[in-house]
């Protein structure tokens, strides 16, 4: 096997888990006083607070998509989940500062050794709160935010509040409701006009806690002419009853900025993960979404970008893998709303054992548009007799002067070559590993080069037992 | 000990046997030669040699350097030294041939061992000039979009890194052109040494011109019909098969 040595963080499926005291507690169950209660831990003005208490009334009103998407979403006991749990300090930022029990996770994960590699800034997150933050000075210097969503809330309102909401309104759907009453953590990042981030910003975050579903909520906008890339990375405990996990992101991109934001995410079998991540793409900008998704038992994510302004372009790299248990239901949405705007969507799809992947797809082209252009590649790659993909591709596109390219394949993985693998002298699980890392290899060479190696460590390690 | 010997070996598919009960030696430092007619069964022995799990082996023995090899695993055996160019090479999609090699080349190093690199290429672009396989050929896909031809090269490639005890050649020269004939036998030829044994299946006399044989076998209906020296396979050419029913009859 290529020996993906070069990184040194730790993701062994997260099943590992440390002792931790919160000094809040939300309790169990979902209520007006348990929005009130985080309001007030946090400190919060009231037009955030009013914000939180409508965006639940919202929730509860909305129905559960099982219209369209699978029944497994009623098995999410609103009632036995705690909404806020933290343990209470502010954000720190050097590393003595944090405390021995977080630093243990950290350490496991691998924190420091990576912000020594490449990390420009970490804002890591501990369950609810940030609990350590670090940016480097350059970045200060230029004018960069890259703060906690409810720091940049309370130091940042005038940028804050101008765009909070704007891309996904709490409304879009039940789940950005909830977590429009309920957030906390996450991060707020705002990039001058003409700052060029040359390292990428990351954030690490884990679920600590049995019955504690994380709602966080980040806010990234990059001024005109900015350009950054997001790293996000996650990894969850095991635990025995199901956790929920339904992050909003926006994403704001002024004239001519470009966004980059890279998710490689590995929860943990028991995760519901409901998330809902959209950009706004002004004229001349770039969005990219690259998102992998391993484990979880059940995952809806369908990163969009509205295309605004003349010339906007949106992207969306996706990788997503299914094994026994788990249900990963991805895609992406395209909206074009201007002249000249062009959208690419690739999604990788791997089924494992009885593991399902589905791909939805939306891409929308309103007839009175003109030049605007889409491709859409799907491709599934089934490993075992039982594994399932299904496609639901909707492109709705009117008008003449507008291209869709749509192509979408199924593969089994095929004995045959795996013999001739193992004729090489690989183990079965080997060949299988290197047959889907084949399967992956021509979208991971898009991303960075530390992700790609963490990503296909992750292949491997999903692949080991799937075999035989 | 230093032979790959198959003795009374029967193996089945779908409940059909193909392999009657072939006996074959091959001793370490020779070349032997199969010829038989299509559907004889040589490709089979190949696989069944390799571990393939479809087939099934009712009884016999394949002993290389005295452990049997039949019921492991293919890639146990081809660590063990086995190594099978097959007649229809797989694509690996994805999967760069320096990667692949590379893959198997570390497969045989204990846990904590990581192959050297730069030795690695060395070795490989050493290889692949003596076969006259571009370099660019390293970043493309195992077999994807190869010709015919540039996949039987890109075996004896892989054969020559993992530099294996007993090696199987199926038909490596259907599909060669001419120049590439000669360059795959001096690329075969240069592997011949006392420590290693080969078994080449051909159906063409002229291959063995090039990689001449100590031995030649004919393969009939599942079994060793017959084994003679190189002279044989030009009394197979000119006479045809059908000899060798009137001989087996006699
Ligand atoms: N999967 C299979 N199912 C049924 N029969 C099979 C299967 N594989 C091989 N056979 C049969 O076994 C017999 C031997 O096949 P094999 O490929 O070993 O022949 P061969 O000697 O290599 O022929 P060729 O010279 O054409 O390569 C043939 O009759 C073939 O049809
Ligand atoms: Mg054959």
């Amino acid at each position: 096997m290529i020996q993906p040595t070069k990184i040194d963080v730790d993701r062994d499926k997260g099943n590992f888990r440390y002792e931790t005291d919160y000094q809040y507690d939300a309790g169990v169950g979902l209520r007006e006083e348990v929005v009130q209660y985080i309001s007030e831990v946090k400190g919060e003005d009231e037009w955030i607070r009013d914000y939180r208490l409508k965006a639940l009334d919202t929730f509860f009103r909305k129905p559960m998509p099982t219209h369209w998407a699978t029944k497994d979403l009623e098995n999410i006991h609103f009632d036995k989940i705690r909404y806020y749990l933290a343990k209470g300090q502010q954000p720190s930022r050097t590393w003595e500062d944090v405390p021995d029990d977080v630093k243990q996770t950290f350490e496991r994960l691998g924190i420091p050794e990576q912000e020594r590699k490449f990390l420009a800034g970490v804002e890591a997150q501990f369950d609810s709160e940030a609990a350590y933050s670090r940016m480097k000075v350059e970045l200060e210097k230029e004018g960069v935010i890259f703060v906690g969503s409810s720091d940049g809330l309370k130091d940042h309102p005038e940028i804050f509040r101008k765009w909070f909401g704007k891309v996904i309104p709490a409304s879009d759907n039940k789940f950005s409701a909830l977590n429009a009453a309920v957030f906390s953590g996450g991060s707020f990042i705002y990039v001058p006009p003409g700052v060029k981030l040359a390292q990428p910003l990351q954030a690490y975050f884990r679920i600590n806690a049995e019955n504690f579903g994380q709602f966080e909520r980040t806010l990234i906008i990059a001024d005109e002419g900015a350009e950054l890339t997001y790293m996000e990375g996650c990894t969850a405990p095991k635990f025995e009853t199901a956790t929920l996990h339904s992050a909003v992101v926006e994403l704001v991109a002024m004239p001519g900025a470009k966004i980059q934001y890279i998710t490689v995410q590995n929860w943990s079998n028991n995760v519901f993960n409901l998330v809902t991540k959209r950009a706004m793409a002004h004229e001349e900008s770039e969005v990219r979404w690259i998102d992998c998704n391993i484990g979880s038992r059940l995952t809806m994510k369908y990163p969009g970008v509205i295309l605004k302004g003349r010339k906007a372009r949106g992207e969306v790299l996706s990788i997503a893998l299914a094994n026994d248990g788990q249900h990963q239901d991805t895609g992406a949405k395209m909206v074009h709303a201007a002249d000249e705007t062009t959208s690419n969507i690739i999604a990788k799809s791997i089924s494992i054992g009885k593991g399902r992947s589905s791909y939805r797809g939306l891409v929308q082209i309103p007839g009175h548009l003109r030049n605007c252009r889409n491709n859409t590649e799907c491709d599934a790659l089934l490993i075992n007799a039982n594994s399932r993909t299904d496609t639901y591709p909707a492109i709705t596109v009117r008008g003449n002067g507008n291209a869709v390219q749509h192509e979408a394949s199924v593969s089994k993985l095929n004995a045959e070559q795996i013999f001739y693998m193992r004729q090489r002298g690989l183990t079965e699980s080997d060949a299988v590993s290197l047959s889907v890392n084949g399967f992956v290899n021509d979208l991971i060479r898009e991303f960075p080069m530390e992700y790609s190696v963490e990503l296909k460590r992750l292949i491997d390690m999903e692949m080991e037992g799937s075999v035989g | 000990m230093n032979y790959l010997e198959i003795k009374d070996l029967r193996a089945q598919i779908e409940d059909k046997e193909i392999l009657q009960g072939l006996n074959l030696t091959i001793p370490k430092g020779e070349v032997h030669a199969i010829m038989g007619p299509n559907g004889s069964g040589k490709s089979t022995l190949s696989k069944v040699l390799a571990g393939h799990e479809d087939y099934e082996v009712s009884s016999g023995s394949a002993l290389l350097d005295g452990k049997e090899i039949l019921g492991m695993e293919p890639d146990a055996i081809s660590r063990l030294g086995l190594f099978l160019a097959f007649q229809y090479p797989l694509e690996v999609p994805g999967v760069s041939i320096a990667n692949f090699i590379r893959a198997a080349l570390q497969g045989r190093l204990a846990e904590n061992e990581t192959l050297d690199a730069v030795g690695y290429y060395k070795d490989l672009y050493a290889r692949m000039d003596e076969l006259g396989i571009d370099r660019k050929f390293t970043s493309r896909s195992v077999n994807e979009g190869f010709s015919g031809g540039e996949k039987k090269r890109c075996e004896i490639l892989q054969m020559a890194m993992l530099k294996p005890k007993y090696c199987i050649l199926d038909e490596t020269d259907s599909g060669l052109d001419i120049d590439a004939l000669k360059i795959v036998a001096k690329g075969v030829n240069q592997m011949r040494n006392p420590d290693r044994g080969i078994l080449v299946i051909t159906h063409y006399q002229r291959l063995l011109e090039y990689i001449v044989p100590d031995k030649v076998h004919v393969m009939w209906e599942g079994g060793i019909a017959l084994t003679g020296d190189k002279e044989l396979a030009l009394e197979l050419e000119a006479k045809g098969y059908d000899w060798v029913r009137e001989e087996l009859v006699a």
